[in-house]
């Protein structure tokens, strides 16, 4: 209540970047726990719904091989957990490396392109292309070419799906300059790399996380793909592995795996949103 | 009389635009001495900013010199100090941190200016506001920060376009005191670009008329009233008596095809 009453004190440039000002929000958004009272109403969801689908299953009778009940999901997540953890390595080598790779090299290009605006308006199609097409497609191609074992047609997959969405992200970031700003640090002699790091950059990096969350996220996604369509290591490998076999509830493990990467994630960019870039909320 | 300390000779400016040529200032020219408090003050889009800007060194002239200290003008100088019509400060930053931020651009150190910017925090009504982050001050706080980015750096001319137009009547008489006492205090060359007569007349020693565009100068009118002077100056009919023949000239410098008012 009191949140909503604070008085909000409007100025130029909060006007002026009403458009970017929306993007940067889903940074604000109540995405961490805040008091103990909310950790506590999440927690009794989670019990309510597992125990819920727990006793449902228990009553109906349902088979194992259909839909594992919650404790045999847990216990298979505990027993088995040897079993999984070098697909888990192999999951995380291939999304870690080949979002670092992406992102960079996306990181890099939209802050070399938005200092020349008609290189910006000729790259920026390219790239959308490579933003809408589903880049799991290469990966028979990719597979075919480098070996089926290989990790570099992963890491060349999730690298290409992350990197566009960092770059279209990062673009509109930089592309938010505040004349004035650039005006007063110029009136003290900035040159154009302390106008870069001192300005440009610190305005766009709201928009670069947003870029990173969204990136990283696509990569899991483009990941297990290519574990399921290329490779026989990796979580996405062992989905295709379980089902094929009627394993149900090692099956389920894995998505509750593949779940807990994602929430990992953004946790983390939620919080290096908080510590960078919590100016914009 | 010596050499004047800040010197226009001619400044002329034409903007390129889509539309085609816009000529903002033609054949501009005063002088200035150390210490003086000048306003240029006109309609709106006479080309005051333009004058103000290229004194700054930020857009240089098309034609025409700016000379401050004997060296002219062509681009942005340490001794210039600007403030701006919005308090610019950058938001990822709390209060001393944007007031140190022009020691981060020179690579100068801060250390022998901190007694001075800590009173001068404390003069301009911001002390126990130093770790506030922009967004929780008001816009008349803002621009007290700005104030102090500038006057802390301690430049020998300040430029101030607008400054306080953006802000409520009663900040705005306020912080006109205060940009009163701040100056007395510290005998900067200041150029106070405005559209309002009587901000105009309450601050400066001088008020420089522009008339519409193309601005070119069509008064200058010296203001006699002694300092300190107090806001209530501006309800005396002396004061008003100024200001109904400042409000003429500038009446009489916009051509009647123009529309008259603007």
């Amino acid at each position: 209540m009191s949140e909503s009453l604070k008085e909000r004190i409007p100025d130029f440039e909060q006007r002026s970047d009403a458009s970017g000002s929306t993007l940067g929000g889903a940074l604000s958004q109540p995405g961490l726990i805040r008091s103990g009272g909310q950790a506590l109403a999440i927690l009794a969801v989670a019990v309510l719904v597992i125990g819920g689908i727990e006793i449902w299953l228990r009553a109906s009778g349902t088979e194992s091989y259909i839909f594992p009940k919650p404790s045999e999901i847990g216990a298979a997540l505990v027993d088995n957990f040897g079993l999984f953890w070098p697909h888990i390595v192999s999951t995380m080598t291939v999304l870690v490396t080949g979002f670092l790779i992406g992102s960079g090299i996306g990181l890099v290009l939209a802050a070399t392109i938005t200092q020349v605006p008609f290189i910006e308006k000729v790259i920026t199609p390219y790239i959308l292309l490579l933003v809408t097409t589903p880049m799991i497609a290469l990966v028979p191609l990719l597979s075919a070419k480098l070996g089926y074992d290989s990790m570099s047609p992963r890491i060349i997959a999730v690298a290409l799906a992350s990197g566009p969405i960092v770059m279209i992200n990062a673009t509109t970031g930089f592309r938010r300059t505040d004349l004035g700003k650039i005006a007063l640090a110029r009136s003290y002699g900035a040159s154009t790399i302390q106008l870069f790091t001192k300005i440009r950059f610190p305005m766009a990096l709201p928009m670069i996380v947003v870029g990173l969350m969204m990136g990283a996220i696509m990569g899991l996604l483009t990941a297990v793909g290519a574990e399921m369509v290329g490779s026989s290591e990796g979580l996405g490998s062992r989905l295709l592995y379980y089902s094929a076999r009627v394993q149900m509830d090692n099956f389920f493990a894995i998505i509750v795996i593949l779940a807990a990467i994602g929430i990992i994630d953004y946790v983390i960019f939620t919080l290096i949103g908080r510590k960078w870039a919590s100016w914009e909320a | 009389m010596s050499d004047p300390y800040i010197s226009v000779d001619r400044a002329s400016k034409t903007y390129r635009t889509r539309s085609g040529e816009v000529e903002a200032l033609r054949d501009l020219s005063f002088d200035m001495r150390r210490g003086e408090l000048l306003s240029i003050l006109g309609p709106s889009g006479c080309g005051k900013s333009t004058m103000l800007w290229a004194m700054s060194g930020l857009h240089p002239l098309t034609s025409g010199t700016v000379t401050i200290n004997g060296r002219p003008v062509d681009r942005p100088r340490p001794e210039t100090g600007m403030i701006f019509q919005q308090a610019n400060l950058l938001p990822w930053k709390n209060v001393m941190q944007n007031i140190l931020f022009p020691f981060e651009i020179t690579g100068g150190s801060p250390g022998p200016h901190m007694d001075r910017i800590r009173s001068l925090i404390r003069e301009v009504g911001l002390e126990g506001f130093e770790k506030k982050m922009p967004g929780e001050l008001s816009g008349g706080m803002q621009q007290r920060v700005s104030i102090v980015r500038c006057l802390g750096y301690d430049p020998d001319v300040i430029l101030m376009d607008e400054p306080f137009s953006a802000l409520d009547a009663f900040t705005r008489d306020e912080m006109n005191e205060l940009l009163q006492r701040l100056w007395m205090e510290t005998g900067k060359t200041i150029v106070f670009v405005t559209h309002s007569i009587s901000e105009a007349l309450f601050l400066a020693d001088r008020v420089a008329v522009l008339s519409p565009r193309p601005g070119r100068l069509s008064r200058i009118f010296e203001v006699p009233f002694p300092r300190p002077r107090s806001i209530d100056l501006t309800l005396t009919a002396g004061f008003a008596d100024l200001a109904l023949e400042v409000k003429h000239s500038i009446e009489r410098s916009i051509p009647a095809s123009a529309g008259g008012r603007s």
